[in-house]
């Protein structure tokens, strides 16, 4: 049986479309191929005993460092023993000079850097969840393959694997310095699958993949204070971008609690439009207009077959998730269950999801000079259902399975669609629209939100009409452009939200529901708070401080979860989390043209 | 013999043996994809290989069609069965022979003895292409009986 490791004891490699997660331990957790939201091949991360994991680590007791290569998702974790030292590569291939490629490759590569030491491998492939015991069957020089699965996967080895008794693959060897040992995962989803060679060939692929990385990170525009981390964090966004399509995972996982032992386990290996104009904004900021453009891209082709609705959360390609469902035979993290696949959020409705649609892509279409006829119809009709709809209570920003309500953040968002409309109206750019009908019913946003979702005795806007109440997403109100920073009545919410919503410096509870729920602080609310204090809401020092306590919530590789426990800074729900990595890239963004 | 019906049903035949084919690997019955099969012998871009393997395959499908039309003109007529007999062997032939011998001759395709090397890459199918897939051969039987039988059945002699 495995131990579960911790969250942040984990680093992510991927090739754009899928991702693994590695424990300190040398310990594959996580893998779903072939895409992000397949079915796992390994689940450790989820259920120590029946996940399935892929271990490569020195026998007997090992210290352990790591680290990514300058510039790259390849992941080096160095063992140290009372022998010897070893270091582990870990990476998803990709180029190499063969054109002829598996559809992935998880290459690893233990390499023993002094003195000697006894190495196990131990490979225990557990796919679907775990509902399947991989049949893992020898095949001589071509390797061990799983069958029972609709692709093929087939390991590739230098050293041999012996069948144990519980279905998985073991080996023991040893490594002297200067000696290495490969290892090759490789999935196909058809015949005849490629089988890629190992020695010098393997070395070539593990370098191409590095120079591919490093030609990608090195592209990056921003140059400030916090290059290290916001490249890192650009590195994640790239981790979690799909190649082939454009969408951006809100992470690779599911089910991490929220809670640990609770029940607050969502799957989060799907688009949610509501992080759009983030991402758009941290794409275009660092330079990748590329990334940004294909993103918006997706955006559009996402929406074109619900339209004038559109879904608060698709899949990579654009589809509606599959139906929420429990995976009562997993364990959980750390037992927090039930494990869930698909996501329920699919249907609710979030007006916010609009304007923050709408807000992308302005962003992309004000620099393009022109707007084609499709995009034209596309926002006209996502106007025109803001204008019906906005006085309907909806879920909000946090996606809350209980009753509807009027959520400021979600009104300002219907504000902000309405306004990012009028303004390419104005600007030409965008033809038949009702442009005095849709200001009107801007001006009239703004006239309840201003009367209705500002508390006079609290002195500050509320998280939804009539509650006394305050909601972290109220920061974003000057991002939007709807109020300004140093405003008084933004003064007196960000005096509010510290009271009642910052435990400790670095971290913003999400909002005041989230103490008796028992949940950690949201990771991305501490860089809205970073943005806002540079943006003008504060001064650029408190701003910079702000800024560096959150950074403390990442683990000593940079990666973030969505949240993280007051005192002890543990990493809690999914992981790696993109909008925490792209709050981070727009507040260091901010502080950057921040004055001193 | 007939040509136009020849070069019409051979045509459809081997659409429909690619499809069928196509089928079983989208019902999870087989992984093995002929066209890839056929179009990394010219090509190591797996996308332009998909591509030119189609155009190999209808055009290995015409020429084998000539197979078929051949022994209806010798055994006195088209016909269903006829044609599903023929199927059976030329599928039992490709399962157990042609497959298995494919490693000595495909450009790219690793041998089970040697492994792969760099510029021989591709799984060998085994004996009855089972490293495909347990069903396949299930799959290249349907495949080729629905071959044979559309050729039986729609085939004419001249006169």
């Amino acid at each position: 049986m495995m131990a579960q490791a911790q969250i942040s004891d984990h680093a992510a490699i991927g090739d754009g479309r899928s991702v693994a997660l590695v424990s300190k331990d040398g310990s594959v957790d996580w893998l779903c191929w072939p895409r992000f939201d397949s079915p796992s091949v390994f689940a450790a991360l989820l259920d120590g005993e029946r996940g399935g994991a892929w271990r490569v680590a020195p026998a007997g007791a090992f210290g352990t460092t790591r680290r990514y290569l300058d510039g790259t998702n390849v992941l080096e974790t160095t063992f140290h023993t009372a022998t010897g030292t070893a270091v582990l590569t870990d990476a998803m291939t990709y180029g190499g000079g063969v054109t002829l490629r598996p559809a992935h490759e998880l290459l690893r590569r233990v390499a023993c850097t002094g003195g000697s030491l006894l190495v196990d491998a131990r490979f225990e492939p557990r796919p679907d969840y775990g509902r399947v015991a991989g049949r893992v069957r020898a095949g001589g020089v071509l390797g061990a393959k799983v069958e029972g699965l609709r692709g093929e996967l087939t390991l590739r080895s230098g050293v041999d694997h012996v069948a144990s008794s519980d279905g998985a693959l073991t080996a023991r060897f040893c490594l002297r310095a200067g000696e290495h040992a490969d290892f090759s995962l490789c999935w196909d989803d058809e015949a005849p699958a490629v089988l890629l060679p190992l020695g010098d060939a393997a070395r070539a692929r593990l370098d191409a993949t590095v120079s591919a990385w490093r030609a990608w990170a090195g592209a990056m525009r921003y140059r400030g204070e916090f290059e290290g981390q916001v490249r890192r964090s650009a590195l994640v966004m790239k981790l979690l971008s799909c190649a082939p399509s454009g969408a951006l995972l809100a992470a690779p996982t599911t089910s991490l609690p929220e809670r640990v032992g609770g029940d607050l386990n969502w799957d989060y290996r799907y688009c949610w439009l509501r992080d759009a104009a983030f991402a758009t904004r941290a794409y275009f900021a660092l330079g990748y207009l590329e990334e940004g453009r294909a993103f918006c891209e997706w955006l559009l082709n996402a929406t074109r077959l619900t339209l004038p609705q559109v879904r608060v959360v698709y899949d990579e390609y654009g589809q509606p998730l599959p139906r929420e469902r429990a995976l009562w035979h997993l364990s959980g993290y750390w037992g927090s269950r039930p494990v869930r696949v698909g996501n329920a959020a699919s249907e609710q409705l979030q007006l916010d999801t609009y304007g923050e649609v709408i807000d992308a892509l302005f962003q992309l279409l004000m620099g393009a000079g022109r707007i084609d006829r499709t995009m034209q119809k596309l926002l006209r009709e996502l106007g025109h259902f803001v204008a019906e709809h906005w006085r309907e209570p909806d879920r909000g920003i946090w996606e809350v399975r209980g009753a509807p309500k009027h959520y400021t953040h979600s009104r300002v968002l219907c504000w902000t669609a309405l306004d990012r409309l009028v303004r390419l109206s104005e600007a030409g750019l965008l033809e038949r629209l009702p442009v005095q009908r849709l200001a009107a019913e801007r001006d009239a946003i703004r006239e309840e939100v201003e009367a209705r979702g500002f508390d006079e005795a609290l002195f500050s806007y509320t998280q939804a009409y009539g509650e006394q109440t305050v909601d972290a997403s109220l920061l974003l109100l000057p991002w939007y452009g709807y109020a300004a920073p140093d405003s008084p009545r933004m003064a007196g919410t960000w005096r509010r939200l510290r009271e009642r919503l910052e435990p400790e410096p670095g971290l913003i509870y999400r909002n005041e529901e989230s103490f008796p729920a028992g949940e950690g602080a949201f990771g991305i609310c501490a860089f809205w708070a970073a943005e806002f204090l540079a943006r003008g809401g504060g001064s650029r020092d408190e701003a910079r401080a702000l800024f560096q306590h959150a950074l403390e919530s990442a683990n000593e590789l940079g990666l973030f979860a969505e949240e993280c426990a007051p005192g002890s800074r543990s990493a809690l729900g999914n992981y790696p989390q993109a909008y925490t990595h792209v709050g981070l890239i727009n507040a260091a963004c901010a502080l950057s043209e921040a004055r001193a | 013999m007939n040509g136009l019906s020849w070069l019409v049903w051979g045509f459809a035949g081997s659409v429909v043996l690619t499809v069928v084919m196509a089928a079983g690997q989208g019902l999870g019955l087989t992984r093995m994809s002929i066209p890839y099969l056929l179009g990394t012998w010219v090509s190591a871009d797996r996308d332009r290989a998909r591509v030119v393997g189609i155009f190999l395959h209808l055009m290995n499908g015409w020429l084998f069609s000539l197979v078929y039309v051949a022994a209806f003109h010798v055994w006195g007529g088209s016909a269903w069965w006829k044609g599903a007999l023929i199927g059976l062997v030329h599928a039992s032939f490709v399962l157990s022979v042609a497959l298995p011998a494919l490693p000595g001759l495909h450009p790219r395709m690793a041998s089970e003895t040697e492994g792969p090397t760099p510029v021989r890459l591709l799984e060998p199918p085994g004996f009855l292409a089972l490293h495909y897939g347990v069903q396949t051969p299930v799959a290249v039987m349907v495949g080729h009986l629905a071959f044979g039988i559309i050729l039986g059945t729609f085939y004419r002699p001249l006169g």
